[in-house]
């Protein structure tokens, strides 16, 4: 393994493809859909040209599906974390673009703790993070409640990542079982800096938005500036709710985050989260799950609003689904309802549950909570329903073969 | 008197590790093979599932957690008692139920 990259090393050197994670090369090829929801795994295959789909029959039907991620290192290697309703999480990996499954032979758990005291217990492994470009084999999974995994044998074996697991401040930090979404306190959005794969950030449901530059050794709150609603003191250090954060991987010192209470970016080297979603339309408001970034376009990202008033309904609001798009790194958004319902459509897109391909023009897709799957595939501008009738979805991710 | 090969044989092995006939729910019959029934030794439910585990790789952590807790939605029974415990003693000609509880989830 190659010795640590210094910070400075690390803020002088622009990514290269080869070093990238997230290939922003125009795919092409085929693609597909990896849908993850409460009742198992459905894959929607697309042709090249992406106008006609075909839905899988259920994949591990009854299972909670939490996260379906496609290897960028070896395209054909797919990851699934998953549970049912009565046994325990696990994580399955199919070399085979999911025609067959193993399952890991370690799955993510936390130590067993000493007689006498109370040990914590995974109840889902919520996300799934291929490693770096130049770690095949090397992946991470965030949990809940929230605990971070790392497995370097491609998915069949995993550990904790003591440095976070084990850290002094992490109960402080993430709160009480209380301090997290309904169904469990989340990790997710867990970051693999494109130049550095000993740079990282997580985001936890409860809280923040936190960094490692040493491989998860140590970790730092990074949430000046957002806001937080479950603390009293102004601008508090942690305990706040991402629901989605995304780094650009041509400019990766640009941070962009959906947050409980806000869109935000973050430029490094200002190192305060602005408030972009100020920019929104007053009657739509800046609450959301999904940010979605363009791959080819750093000042580009889609947000997927939610009503986020009185008792937080969380279902679009006024019950008219809409994307919203920034070219301009949010100093601007732009309304993308084309083809969507225009009333009495009460769409709940979780934090997962909103993608991109990078074709061009770049395809998005979303799911939503009552089975159904839009995409449009001209950048938001038309929007069209791919599927009806699945169960809750949970994730989608695309999984693209390049030419 | 020797033991017959049956469904409900229990094999004393003469060192306190008894073969007990396990009742598996459907749940985890992908790891069994599709079979409803299997046989396991052990003088406790942690050396019966140990042995499960190692016959079938991962059946005991999708119902045992990481600390030694039997999971929220699974009961297992002996006889007809439940076990709160993985310390539970197996016994000649007990049966183990490992059952899907009623709570699994809309």
């Amino acid at each position: 393994m190659e010795p640590p990259m210094s910070k400075s090393d690390k803020s002088n050197k622009e990514p290269s493809p080869a070093e990238n994670n997230h290939d922003p090369k125009t795919a092409t090829g085929k693609l597909s859909l990896l849908i993850a929801t409460r009742k198992g795994a459905f894959f929607l295959r697309g042709g090249k040209n992406r106008r006609k789909w075909k839905l899988s029959d259920p994949i591990f039907l009854g299972h909670m599906v939490h996260h379906i991620v496609q290897d960028p290192r070896d395209p054909k290697s797919i990851l699934m974390a998953c549970r049912t309703g009565h046994l325990g999480p696990t994580v399955f990996r199919s070399n085979y673009l999911g025609k067959t499954w193993v399952e890991a032979q370690t799955p993510p758990a936390f130590p067993k703790a000493p007689e006498g005291e109370t040990g914590r217990v995974v109840d889902h492994v919520f996300w799934l993070t291929p490693g770096h470009a130049s770690e095949p084999g090397v992946w991470y999974a965030g949990s809940s409640p929230q605990g971070l995994f790392r497995s370097e044998d491609g998915g069949a074996n995993w550990e904790g990542v003591s440095g976070f697991n084990d850290h002094p401040m992490r109960e402080a930090w993430t709160g009480g079982a209380g301090d997290g979404t309904p169904d469990g306190p989340k990790m997710h959005s867990i970051l693999i800096d494109p130049r550095d794969p000993d740079h990282m950030y997580i985001g936890m449901s409860s809280g923040g938005v936190f960094e490692s530059t040493n491989r998860g050794v140590d970790w730092k709150p990074l949430n000046k500036g957002s806001v937080s609603v479950s603390s009293p003191v102004p601008d508090p250090e942690y305990g706040h709710d991402p629901h989605s954060v995304k780094l650009h991987p041509l400019k990766p010192d640009r941070l962009y985050q959906q947050n409980h209470c806000g869109i935000y970016r973050m430029d490094r080297e200002e190192g305060v989260w602005a408030r972009i979603g100020d920019n929104m339309p007053k009657d739509v408001g800046d609450i959301g799950f999904p940010m979605v970034l363009h791959p080819r376009e750093p000042d580009t990202a889609w947000v997927f609003p939610m009503d986020g008033t009185e008792v937080w309904p969380r279902t679009s609001p006024d019950g008219r689904p809409a994307a919203y798009v920034t070219h301009d790194a949010g100093e601007s958004w732009k309304r993308q309802d084309k083809g969507l319902p225009k009333k009495k459509a009460w769409m709940t897109v979780k934090r997962q549950a909103m993608t991109s391909d990078s074709h061009e023009p770049v395809g998005l897709y979303f799911g939503t909570t009552n089975g159904e799957v839009w995409a449009s595939t001209n950048e938001g501008k038309k929007w069209e329903c791919l599927a009806r009738n699945l169960p809750h979805v949970y994730a989608i991710e695309v999984a693209e073969y390049l030419k | 008197m020797p033991c017959q090969e049956s469904a409900t044989c229990v094999r004393d092995r003469g060192s306190g590790v008894s073969e007990v006939k396990v009742y598996v729910p459907s749940a985890l019959r992908s790891y069994t093979g599709q079979k409803d029934e299997v046989e396991a030794g052990g003088s406790t439910l942690q050396e019966l599932l140990r042995e499960l585990d190692e016959r079938y790789p991962g059946f005991r952590f999708r119902i045992i957690d990481e600390q030694d807790s039997i999971r929220p939605h699974i009961k297992i029974f002996i006889n007809h008692d439940q076990a709160r415990e993985l310390s539970a003693a197996l016994r000649l000609e007990d049966e183990v139920s490992i059952l899907l509880a009623l709570s699994g989830g809309a």
